[in-house]
């Protein structure tokens, strides 16, 4: 099949971008979105043309490196898939797809479809953790989870850090993202001694990194590769208030 | 030069406590003066450098990826074998080095393996203090499961998210580090080329991938965790960002390049669906606990899988291996697919593809149970083939996925260039010729946690007067400079073919001759259109846009031209081994049912590769390996 392309354009984060048009002759209903990306880019390269830049790496839906916006959602049209795993068998022949980076003022655009997402990181880093060196831990199953709260745990820690839920938000709020994070630690015992100082500094974190508060619109929820629940970000605001009234 | 592998005295259950009891320490006070570089952020390298900057060193760790997050260890699906014995089972640290040892076809090396097992079981305890959420059991202990070529249950799971989960520890502890200052971490940068002063590791030459610059950096020591070369076939179950670079590198420099050719090829991955292919998915090997792998009896059967009554079936894995069925070791599953395919029986429209049927499961367990074990499986294989598992059978074939080849190290995990470390698949030490299911990350951890912070004193203690060399110093000018001509020859060759054309070239003629079977004849001729490829890109590779932006095809072109080379190694290691072992199957070496022969009188060697110049033939050293506590047997699974 045919697919007519609108891609954004930006040669680096000083520059000013605009959407540019291409078509892809014969894409293949197997090809997953990168490799018709692959394709076009062959093609720039042949003519002489500077390929589109973007970001991948697994291509398996588990780095959380891709991350492009495909008509105006996140990841685009698949619910729980991202854009390595999104298949062209989704779309029609001689169907126009508009793909533009991740946008939120935390992102700045590096050049065309690639964002810089090291806010992300600096989030972690003020809290994101459990304080244990190696060598002090004790034995394994000397710690028992209640298998429901383990598969809670489980549930929130499979965020792949891709920043979907930011893009997704109209506020670029990072709140699921950073929620994961404190609930899959905060519902494990080895969380306790921590729990309210990391709601405290990662919340702090990403303020400064200049994300956008959550109005409960659910966005983010709705278009997470990972299909991480939004029940997290209740039980982050429970463990900051709680935080709050303690101080 | 005569390979020293630094074997400790003492009985093999005593080598390692002994050992580390006599490896001089370094006081807190030196420790903050010693830098320490560190070359990938996957289990082996954030696993490290947040140990070490634990310990006090100063360390600044680099990945290609926008976070250390994103290593390709966090696609590992399946788990991480530990010998714990909580499923009381008979398991024990003997146990999972003798099947590490046996699995590996006697390839490997006894004492690095006890180690190995010896520190899995703190690898479990380590990580779950972390928070790791491992699959646990409705008692809140923790869960395990089986894993193909062994017969008991030592694997730690995470759903099929393993490697995500250990990651994420793994990354939560460097974070934690960073956001110390003990650790630096420079992301979207890509080592280039080491530099040694002396003959020591002091430093390296990397890439910024986004402004494009060179940057010098200046370490005591230089440990290279930067993952395993599989992509020189182009398809493989590896992220599209792994490489061979920093080894390629390291190799050019001095380091010996240990057992090039024993790749392992992974017999259940979704198969090529047509020239688009990009990479390869993996579907776990734990599919394997139930799934049945089998082929029409006929020839070219041109009949849907359900549409083939039982009896015209062929479950050849049954009917070759009954002791292991379905759950052979991967060398002997992926073989077999592969003779099965070319003698004509192979499935789907390709006929390059074999049956894992879930049927019978299904009809035993329920849907529901599998779909609580494999579930997430399923999905993705429905994902990418538009196929539904639960009611046809799953088409797969086997892919590269693994390289147990790598940079030779001794004991201490340092490489023949001193102060230069490996560590992970990056290495070759700890699994032969053929690599278990589930340890690879074991091997990650056990490497980064609880081996490498410690050996490294040994060359570290005798480093704290040592000050920091000033970047400089004419050995960073000089290698910066040469990396500075290798980007100027790229980028000025203006021709008019892409960097994959010429990959996927590579790849095809690897995966041709040497993959799942070599002989002599094909070897040669691979060596030969290996060499033409490399002739030919050097000539015509266009690459677009500038060397001092971000540029996606140059980092590709940097590292395709080291697969270039390391192809032709692979497969002159390949050559020199007469025999088959583990992943390693010369067609020549065979008995009469098509079962691989070993050679051990003459091959119970370490090939270890020395770099002699550009378009030399590398010189060939051995270290002999010494079996005192197995005796080695032919593998049998039947
Ligand atoms: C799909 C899949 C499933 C797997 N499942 C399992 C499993 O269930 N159990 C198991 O035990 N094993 C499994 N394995 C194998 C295992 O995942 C890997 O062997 C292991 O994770 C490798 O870890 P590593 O730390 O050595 O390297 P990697 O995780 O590959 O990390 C390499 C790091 O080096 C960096 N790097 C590389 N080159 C450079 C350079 N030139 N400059 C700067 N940085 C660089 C990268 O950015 C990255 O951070 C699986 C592998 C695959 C492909
Ligand atoms: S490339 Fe890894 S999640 Fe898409």
């Amino acid at each position: 099949m045919k697919i007519n392309l609108k891609v954004w354009r930006q040669a680096n984060t000083q520059s000013k971008g605009d959407f540019k048009d291409y078509t892809v002759n014969e894409v293949s209903e197997d090809m997953s979105f990168l490799e018709m990306f692959d394709v076009l880019n062959e093609e720039l390269v042949r003519k002489g043309e500077e390929p589109v830049a973007f970001d991948h790496d697994c291509r398996e839906g588990i780095c959380g490196m891709c991350s492009m916006y495909i008509n105006g959602r996140a990841h685009g049209p698949e619910q729980g898939t991202t854009t390595c795993q999104l298949h062209m068998r989704h779309f029609k022949d001689g169907e126009t797809v508009v793909v533009e980076p991740w946008r939120a003022q935390a992102f700045p655009v590096l050049k065309d479809l690639v964002v810089d997402r090291s806010a992300f990181d600096r989030i972690i880093q003020s809290g994101g953790f459990i304080s244990v060196n190696t060598g002090n831990a004790v034995d394994a199953n000397s710690l028992p989870v209640p298998k429901h709260n383990a598969e809670l745990s489980f549930d929130a820690a499979a965020c792949i850090g891709c920043g979907a839920c930011v893009a997704a938000c109209k506020n670029a709020s990072a709140m699921l993202f950073v929620s994961a994070k404190v609930s899959q630690l905060a519902l494990l015992p080895q969380g306790q001694p921590e729990r309210y100082n990391r709601v405290q500094a990662m919340v702090h974190q990403m303020d400064l990194e200049g994300f956008g508060n959550c109005t409960n619109t659910g966005a983010c929820e709705a278009e997470c590769p990972k299909e991480i629940s939004i029940s997290n970000i209740a039980r982050m605001n429970r463990d900051f208030m709680v935080a709050k009234i303690a101080e | 030069m005569s390979l020293d592998s630094k074997i400790p005295e003492g009985p093999l259950a005593e080598k390692w406590t002994r050992y580390k009891a006599t490896i001089p320490l370094v006081n807190p006070a030196n420790k903050r003066h010693i830098e320490v570089i560190v070359v990938g952020s996957g289990l082996a390298g954030a696993s490290a450098a947040a140990s070490l900057a634990e310990m006090g060193y100063k360390v600044k760790v680099f990945c290609f990826q926008d976070s250390p997050r994103r290593a390709h260890s966090i696609a590992a699906q399946g788990g991480i074998n530990a010998a714990k014995n909580y499923s009381n089972d008979g398991d024990s640290v003997f146990r999972l080095f003798y099947d590490t040892i046996k699995g590996g076809d006697y390839r490997s090396r006894e004492a690095n393996v006890h180690r190995l097992a010896e520190v899995s079981t703190a690898i479990i305890d380590q990580c779950v203090a972390q928070g790791v959420p491992f699959a646990r059991e409705y008692g809140g202990l923790l869960d395990n499961r089986s894993f193909g070529g062994v017969q008991v249950s030592r694997t730690f799971y995470a759903r099929g998210q393993t490697g995500q989960q250990l990651l994420l520890g793994a990354y939560s502890a460097l974070s934690r580090q960073i956001g110390k200052k003990q650790v630096q971490m420079y992301n979207r940068h890509e080592m280039l080329e080491v530099v040694t002063i002396d003959g020591k590791a002091r430093g390296i030459i990397a890439r910024d991938l986004v402004s494009g610059k060179l940057e010098r950096h200046f370490g005591h020591a230089v440990v290279l965790a930067s993952g395993g070369y599989g992509n020189v076939f182009f398809l493989s179950t590896n992220a599209m960002g792994s490489n061979a670079t920093a080894a390629w590198k390291a190799y050019k420099k001095g380091a010996f390049f240990g057992n090039p050719c024993f790749t392992q090829i992974h017999p259940t991955c979704i198969p090529v669906s047509g020239d688009h292919q990009s990479k390869l998915t993996l579907m776990s090997e734990s599919l394997r606990n139930d799934g049945r792998i089998w082929v029409p009896k006929k020839q070219n059967d041109p009949r849907k899988g359900v549409d083939i009554p039982e009896d015209e079936r062929d479950y050849y894995l049954e009917r070759r291996y009954p002791a292991y069925g379905n759950l052979v070791p991967r060398d002997i599953a992926s073989r077999a697919a592969k003779e099965r395919c070319d003698a004509g029986y192979g499935v789907g429209a390709s006929k390059m593809a074999v049956y894992l049927d879930f049927s019978d499961a299904i009809q035993r367990l329920g849907k529901d149970v599998i779909a609580a074990r494999y579930g997430n499986l399923f999905e993705m294989y429905e994902k990418i083939t538009g196929e539904n598992p639960y009611e046809r059978p799953m088409r797969i074939y086997p892919a590269v996925h693994y390289t147990m080849g790598g940079l030779w190290v001794d004991y201490n995990l340092m490489t023949t260039v001193e102060g230069l470390y490996a560590t992970g698949e990056c290495n070759f030490s700890d699994h032969g010729a053929n690599r278990l299911g589930a340890s690879a990350l074991m091997q990650g951890l056990a490497d980064g946690y609880f081996v490498l912070p410690i050996t490294i004193g040994a060359f570290l203690s005798k480093d704290i007067r040592t000050k920091a060399i000033p970047t400089d110093h004419p050995a960073f000018a000089e290698a910066e400079q040469a990396v500075q001509n290798q980007i100027n020859r790229l980028m000025n060759v203006k021709g008019t073919e892409t960097v994959d054309h010429f990959h996927k070239q590579l790849g095809k003629v690897m995966w041709e001759y040497c993959g799942m079977g070599r002989n002599a004849e094909g070897l040669k001729k691979g060596q030969g259109m290996v060499r033409e490829i490399r002739e030919a890109f050097w000539k015509n590779v266009r690459i677009p846009g500038t060397a001092d932006s971000l540029n996606p095809e140059l980092e590709k072109a940097l590292r395709v031209a080291d697969y270039l080379e390391l192809g032709e190694l692979m497969i002159a290691d390949a050559l020199n081994r007469n025999e088959s072992c583990g992943g390693h199957f010369r067609e020549e070496y065979q008995d009469e049912g098509g079962e691989a022969l070993r050679n051990d009188d003459e091959y119970t060697y370490v090939a270890a590769w020395e770099f002699k110049g550009d378009n030399q033939a590398p010189e060939l050293h051995k270290e002999k390996l010494i079996f005192e506590n197995v005796k080695l047997v032919q593998r049998s699974y039947k």
